[in-house]
């Protein structure tokens, strides 16, 4: 008998075969409407379920992972199409809800439990992977591991839920709570944070929330009058005015009407550049400089887009990689750039050349906008170019995993996939996936052995 | 027609008249949206996108203050049981929208981003009765998803009266049927209605029955959605570490 799906309650699984009606279980009376699947599109009907679990072998995982994944994964062992992880929450009937019992019938509404071991799967927004047999229990595996050892039960608030505090204490109610009744109720989804007195929620997938001094990485939208519209991870654009910005022949002097005019030959639209948070305007938008060498328009290069909350505030967000050659910035807003290593601006800036161009300026008697010294063009070597895609596309695994993005966990991702014989464009594929949540964890796991 | 058996008691798809359809709630099935969500209610499936807060693109109707909440329904062309198309700004659809509009403006913070705008695109792929409520529903997860502050979560339910029964959570059929359908919206903790809607009439104190038996609905979907976040919010914690 093909038993109730709790399917029903899993979250996304990419890449699934899928039409199943279900019947009622005819011992129970039929509280539900017997539910249609949707066809979803598949991409590749590769999960395939045999009957009993293979012996597989992990040994990268300890005895009792192992034990845990083959527990479950026997437990899965239906003859069905759908790889549904574990219908073992056939608990899942929720008991009848009754609220008002007085005046209605108790009515078993279908708040179930969520099937915990399906909710650990991958829930990969931008990767949709088709994982086989094994690599799937691995992944699950290995997730599930990381959920044990994080002990975060307490801290977790929904929208609506009361936060618990010491009401004799004077609370200071921060960022994502508000006063309800004298309690203190939590207006988004995410962790809770005490800090002395004040308790705030730190939400997860939100938009970038800015603070001075963040080094970003944005994208030009709109040339306006004096200054260049930005879009960033924010709820409005940032503003980077023309008096923020280093002309290129490197004066220090006001920016007259002409100045204005070439801004376009600074930068245009959609041109990336690196730039630092000054401060907030008075409408709430940002107000960016850039007149730092290390900043300004990013060339030869990729942007990646991350969540916000992955890239932490450290002290340096600059990054050069001088064994690929790469410049890599983890901007605070969730930009991320990886790029050939330009061999700072700073060259153009040396005092020799501030002299030519001042002796330029007085022969000819007006000012003109004088051009970079232009290098003749040249490409990038296929090797940096490959450094480059190696790089990013460990930025999205990582993003896609979910995990922190720190510089030494891009590099050691990018050491396994050279050291592993990965191709680039395996790198998003299934198996280095896996093998990457599963190196994470044991990463996690000798970090906590150690403390 | 019988929608109620008078023998059994079971309505035309086995269901009790107190009960609702199996509800199922996923979240981030919109890579590129800011938050997303499908929303099931038995047959009816909606998917809820959430883009923002972000920079107003029509600059005429910025507000200073607060942002600006923008909602769109629309209907697949596959999702009733004739294929058919339907235009972008028919009647049905603008008035599905600014319901839907109203009842999540009443929720979210809006004094919190001023001068951005929030986009919500709701749409339904198969629509078996109370399409309305799924979108909200669905609406709600994503929202949540999306990290933008919320007063409280807004459920929503309908229910009718059919063969002199309040029936909770009417299915396409039933709804044609010409009966009451009265569509409830709350915010679930603090119990306070931001939606209500009714087809047809009903006597009031009848009408008291039915609106209390779909409140109790609304209730039990807040209850699943809030596991379905919390589990969510759990997930994305574990896994990005310290």
């Amino acid at each position: 008998m093909i038993s109730r799906l709790s399917s029903r309650r899993r979250l996304a699984e990419p890449a699934q075969p899928s039409l199943l009606l279900l019947p009622s279980d005819s011992t129970s009376p039929p509280d539900f409407l017997p539910c249609l699947a949707v066809l979803l599109p598949s991409l590749s009907i590769s999960s395939v379920l045999p009957a009993p679990a293979q012996p597989f072998l992990l040994p990268s995982l300890s005895p009792s992972f192992l034990a845990l994944s083959l527990r479950s994964s026997l437990l899965t062992a239906q003859p069905f199409l759908f790889l549904s992880l574990s219908p073992s929450a056939h608990s899942s009937r929720a008991p009848s809800y009754s609220r008002h019992s007085s005046q209605q019938l108790p009515y078993s509404v279908v708040a179930p439990h969520i099937n915990k071991e399906a909710a650990m799967t991958t829930m990969l927004r931008e990767l949709r992977l088709s994982l086989n047999q094994t690599q799937r229990v691995r992944l699950q595996s290995a997730l599930q591991s990381l959920q044990e050892m994080s002990s975060l039960a307490s801290t977790i608030t929904v929208v609506a839920d009361t936060i618990p505090v010491n009401h004799e204490d004077s609370i200071l109610k921060g960022h994502g709570t508000s006063d309800l009744n004298g309690e203190v109720v939590a207006t988004l989804c995410g962790v809770v944070e005490r800090i002395n007195k004040l308790v705030y929620v730190r939400a997860q997938r939100a938009r970038y929330k800015p603070e001075v001094g963040d080094i970003i990485v944005g994208r030009v939208i709109e040339i306006a009058p004096k200054r260049w519209r930005l879009e960033i991870n924010f709820s409005q654009d940032a503003v980077l005015m023309l008096s923020s910005m280093n002309l290129p022949d490197g004066i220090q002097r006001r920016r007259t009407a002409v100045d204005e005019l070439n801004m376009r030959s600074i930068f245009e639209e959609n041109d990336v550049i690196c730039a630092e948070v000054r401060g907030f305007q008075h409408d709430g938008s940002l107000h960016l400089q850039a007149r730092s060498q290390k900043y300004g328009k990013l060339e030869r290069g990729m942007l990646l887009t991350v969540p916000a909350y992955l890239v932490k505030r450290r002290k340096q967000h600059l990054h050069h990689l001088q064994q690929y050659g790469i410049d890599l910035i983890l901007g605070c807003n969730g930009f991320i750039w990886v790029g050939e290593h330009v061999n700072s601006h700073g060259e153009n800036d040396s005092a020799a050349n501030r002299e030519n161009r001042e002796d330029a300026v007085n022969k000819t008697g007006e000012l003109q906008v004088i051009q970079e010294v232009q290098e003749p063009e040249r490409t990038t070597p296929l090797e940096v170019r490959q450094h480059i895609c190696r790089v990013a596309n460990s930025v999205r695994l990582l993003s896609a995993l979910g995990f922190n993005l720190t510089v030494e966990f891009i590099i050691d991702t990018v050491e396994a996939s050279i050291s592993s014989n990965t191709d680039i464009k395996d790198m998003l594929a299934a198996e280095f996936y896996v093998q990457t949540a599963e190196r994470e964890v044991q990463r996690r796991v000798s970090l906590s052995r150690k403390h | 027609m019988e929608y109620v058996d008078s023998l059994t008691g079971f309505r035309l798809d086995g269901r009790r008249p107190n009960d609702m359809r199996q509800i199922r709630g996923e979240i981030g099935v919109v890579a590129k949206a800011d938050g997303s969500a499908l929303f099931e209610m038995g047959n009816t499936k909606v998917i809820a996108a959430v883009y923002g807060p972000r920079e107003v693109q029509n600059k005429g109707q910025q507000i200073n203050n607060q942002a600006l909440v923008r909602c769109e329904y629309s209907m697949a062309n596959f999702s009733t049981g004739d294929r058919t198309r339907r235009p972008k700004g028919d009647r049905r659809s603008t008035e599905i929208s600014l319901v839907i509009r109203q009842t999540m403006e009443a929720c979210i913070l809006v004094h919190l981003m001023p001068r951005s705008q929030i986009d919500i695109f709701v749409q339904v792929l198969q629509a078996d009765g109370g399409t309305r409520s799924a979108c909200i529903n669905a609406a709600t997860l994503a929202l949540a998803d999306a990290g933008i502050p919320m007063r409280d979560l807004v459920t929503s339910c309908s229910a009718g009266y059919l063969s002199s029964t309040p029936l909770l959570d009417l299915n396409y059929v039933e709804d044609s049927a010409g009966g009451p359908d009265v569509t409830v919206g709350i915010l679930a903790k603090t119990d306070k209605v931001t939606l209500l809607q009714m087809d047809s009439k009903l006597p009031i104190d009848i009408f008291e029955n039915v609106m209390q038996l779909a409140i109790e609905g609304c209730k039990a979907i807040a209850q699943y959605i809030r596991e379905v976040l919390l589990e969510n919010t759990k997930l994305l914690e574990s896994r990005k570490g310290l």
